[in-house]
């Protein structure tokens, strides 16, 4: 039963983080390369109302907005939508780093050679900044995979529903169940993490260095959902 | 059926009551986990094999699960051993042990961009380690860590609304009840949001002026 | 015997299977300037950083006006509040005051009290002329001034001795003047001073005897005038040819 909880905990996850990348891409490189009105005026203040609003009110605010304009939501397509989309606003600030650290050099070379910005985009930046930011995006995964566990609280049964259900069934030790929770979702941040370090070195260019020395654990972006 | 506006203006005095409690668990937890933040980020990098491994076990574990988990394991798992722990001191507690592994991370980073000349330095003069680490590290560490701590404290506020999964009477919490009474459950969260996003706003304009007051030119 | 401030007998010290320091042994009297020359990588930090025991040596004894603190059972740290440190990169504390830098010692190390110990502070900013800085930040003095404050760090504690390595390498050319002229003052008031120096109108000025190093043994030594118009090494005079080039 946990493991079936797990298996939807993961479903959330991907989804989550897909519609993150689908949210985060675009709005990551209109971000540096899109008009400045827009990003001041619009960008900019969606990012702080993303970072400052928790993933749960979100989630409420979707659910219930959603029930209010007559549309009835699931528990988890609510849930995908607000964490993905919280998501794809962190994933955008990952792209956007990785594009500023690119160096402005390589589009320039590519002007040269007569590509046009667009194309100088689509071929030259994007697949060196992709490569950038695989280190930070380890970290958005697991971010959104621990933050998965909020669906908890609009009905879904993902791995704690399931832990909770046990627990009433059987009148289980609850701290029994829930630690093996919590080690069924260490595990999969742990599985999923060494996973994008094999993508990440798989992909990796000699030379061209997308991870520094020296990096903690679960990496080295600090800067992550609980 | 009022308007949204006098609406918000009728439940006010609940949620921020709501507010007042969320702000407090905040506020313990955040002393809770600098103390331990401080602690384990000194103790993984001076101190022996034993207390590195041990620290490091609590990071990681804290780090590669949910706060939800956590804050369960406390409030709904010690009971079965036949500890009982109030809904706001579990709260406080889990948050407090959870930002206490992130807060170290952050002071062990602030640590190792320490220059070792100011250690070499600090024991030319006679320090032993702990007066080297006590009035040359620990303060450097700390002000390197600012930028860093106060990102800490947005996050805790937003993640203090986890308490009412643990029935904490939070301002989530505040939000719930209200809603079921007025059955504007939209609205009522919208405003809770509303709520978290001013909380946020302050503290964070706070701690930069804060910030800039405490500057110390170079570093 | 009584005027001997320092004595290293035998120092040897190695990292890894690197040997840095082969049986090295040196006199110091009070009052003395020494120099140490040599190529890099002789191990002239090495030396003075063993000499306090901040990187103690492997093998060797030392004595500091008598005692050995190479001796189980001393207090390294007392031995190093009397020894003072002068650096090559300065290493002030960034986060205090010119004033802090120099008084933390003091209260810090010695126990003195902070009215006191801010008079005896504010006495070595004004020896290195520098009482004007005593509100700055290392962050907002030219690397000169740093340096001065640095040396005022360790002049506070009233030192037996002093230990300078390479104190105006980091400098610009027109900054070394303001702070060999602090060391040469130093050396004339009577302070026991090693250095270790390229700067050879320095020290052909204020060292009692010029020691070279090469290859982590001391060899050669004398005063200045006959180590760099005639030294009897073959080593030494090519060393000092080299370096005279570049004047
Ligand atoms: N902590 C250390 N660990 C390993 N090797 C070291 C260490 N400190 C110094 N060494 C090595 O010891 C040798 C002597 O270094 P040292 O810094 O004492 O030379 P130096 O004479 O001061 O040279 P320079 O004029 O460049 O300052 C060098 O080969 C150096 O690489
Ligand atoms: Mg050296």
């Amino acid at each position: 039963m946990l493991l079936e909880g797990a298996a939807e905990t993961v479903r959330l996850t991907a989804l989550m983080l897909a519609l993150g990348a689908a949210v985060g891409l675009p709005f990551g490189v209109l971000h540096v390369y899109g008009p400045r009105i827009l990003r001041v005026a619009v960008l900019d203040p969606i990012v702080v109302f993303f970072r400052g609003i928790p993933s749960l009110v979100l989630m409420m605010i979707i659910y219930f907005g959603a029930s209010e304009i007559g549309l009835d939501l699931s528990g988890f397509i609510a849930s995908i939508l607000a964490i993905g989309v919280r998501s794809g606003i962190y994933q955008s600030q990952i792209v956007r780093g990785a594009i500023q650290s690119v160096g402005s050099g390589q589009m320039l070379a590519a002007r040269a050679i007569g590509m046009s910005k667009w194309r100088a985009i689509r071929f030259i930046v994007i697949p060196q900044a992709l490569r950038l930011a695989l280190p930070p995006w380890s970290n958005e995964y697991a971010g959104v995979l621990k933050e998965s566990s909020l669906a908890y609280a609009l009905g879904v049964t993902e791995l704690m529903r399931q832990g909770r259900y046990i627990v009433a069934r059987t009148f289980g030790n609850s701290l029994l169940v829930y630690t093996v929770c919590a080690a069924i979702y260490f595990v999969l941040v742990f599985l999923g993490i060494r996973l994008l370090r094999k993508v990440e070195q798989r992909f990796s260019v000699p030379g061209f260095d997308a991870a520094p020395q020296g990096r903690a654990f679960f990496g080295r972006d600090l800067e992550s959902s609980r | 059926m009022t308007s949204f506006f006098e609406y918000a203006i009728e439940i006010a005095p609940v949620l921020l009551r709501g507010a007042s409690m969320t702000l407090q668990i905040v506020a313990l937890a955040i002393v809770l986990g600098i103390a331990l933040g401080v602690l384990v980020g000194l103790a993984r990098v001076y101190a022996g094999r034993t207390a590195y491994a041990f620290c490091t076990v609590y990071v990681e574990a804290i780090r590669g699960t949910p706060l939800l988990v956590q804050l369960f394991l406390l409030y709904f798992g010690l009971p079965s051993v036949g500890i009982y722990i109030s809904s706001f001191w579990a709260a406080v507690i889990g948050m407090g042990i959870n930002s206490g592994a992130y807060q170290s991370e952050y002071f062990r980073g602030a640590i190792q961009s320490i220059r070792s000349g100011q250690m070499l330095a600090a024991r030319s003069i006679g320090m032993n380690r702990r007066q080297a680490i006590q009035s040359i590290i620990v303060p450097q560490m700390l002000r390197r860590a600012l930028p860093s701590w106060s990102n800490e404290l947005m996050y805790m506020i937003k993640y203090s609304s986890l308490a009412y999964m643990i029935q904490t009477p939070e301002l989530m919490a505040a939000a719930k009840e209200m809603s079921a009474q007025t059955f504007r459950t939209f609205e009522t969260f919208l405003l809770a949001g509303l709520i978290y996003l001013v909380i946020v706003a302050i503290v964070s304009r706070a701690l930069m002026s804060l910030e800039n007051r405490i500057k110390i030119p170079g570093l | 015997m009584t005027d001997l401030t320092l004595r290293l007998e035998g120092i040897c010290k190695s990292f890894g299977s690197l040997s840095v320091l082969k049986d090295v042994d040196l006199d110091v009297n009070k009052g003395e300037t020494k120099v140490l020359m040599g190529p890099s990588g002789t191990g002239k930090s090495t030396l003075l950083r063993c000499i306090n025991l901040l990187d103690p040596p492997d093998t060797g004894r030392i004595w500091l006006d008598g005692r050995e603190i190479t001796a189980k059972g001393i207090n390294v740290d007392e031995v190093r509040s009397s020894i003072g440190m002068v650096f090559q990169d300065f290493n002030l504390f960034t986060h205090l005051t010119a004033l802090d830098n120099v008084r933390i010692g003091l209260v810090r190390v010695k126990g003195v009290d902070k009215k006191t110990a801010t008079d005896m502070a504010m006495e070595e900013l004004r020896r290195v002329d520098l009482a004007e800085k005593a509100a700055s930040y290392p962050a907002q003095l030219s690397g000169g001034q740093q340096q001065r404050v640095s040396i005022a760090r360790a002049l506070a504690l009233k030192p037996r001795l002093i230990l300078f390595d390479e104190p105006t390498s980091a400098l610009d050319p027109e900054l070394t003047g303001e702070v060999l002229k602090v060391m040469s003052r130093l050396a004339e008031d009577g302070m026991t001073m090693v250095i270790a120096s390229h700067e050879i109108d320095f020290a052909r000025s204020a060292a009692d005897e010029i020691v070279f190093m090469a290859d982590g043994r001391i060899v050669e030594k004398g005063p200045p005038d006959v180590m760099f118009t005639s030294p009897q090494q073959v080593r030494t005079r090519d060393f000092f040819r080299r370096i005279g080039e570049r004047h």
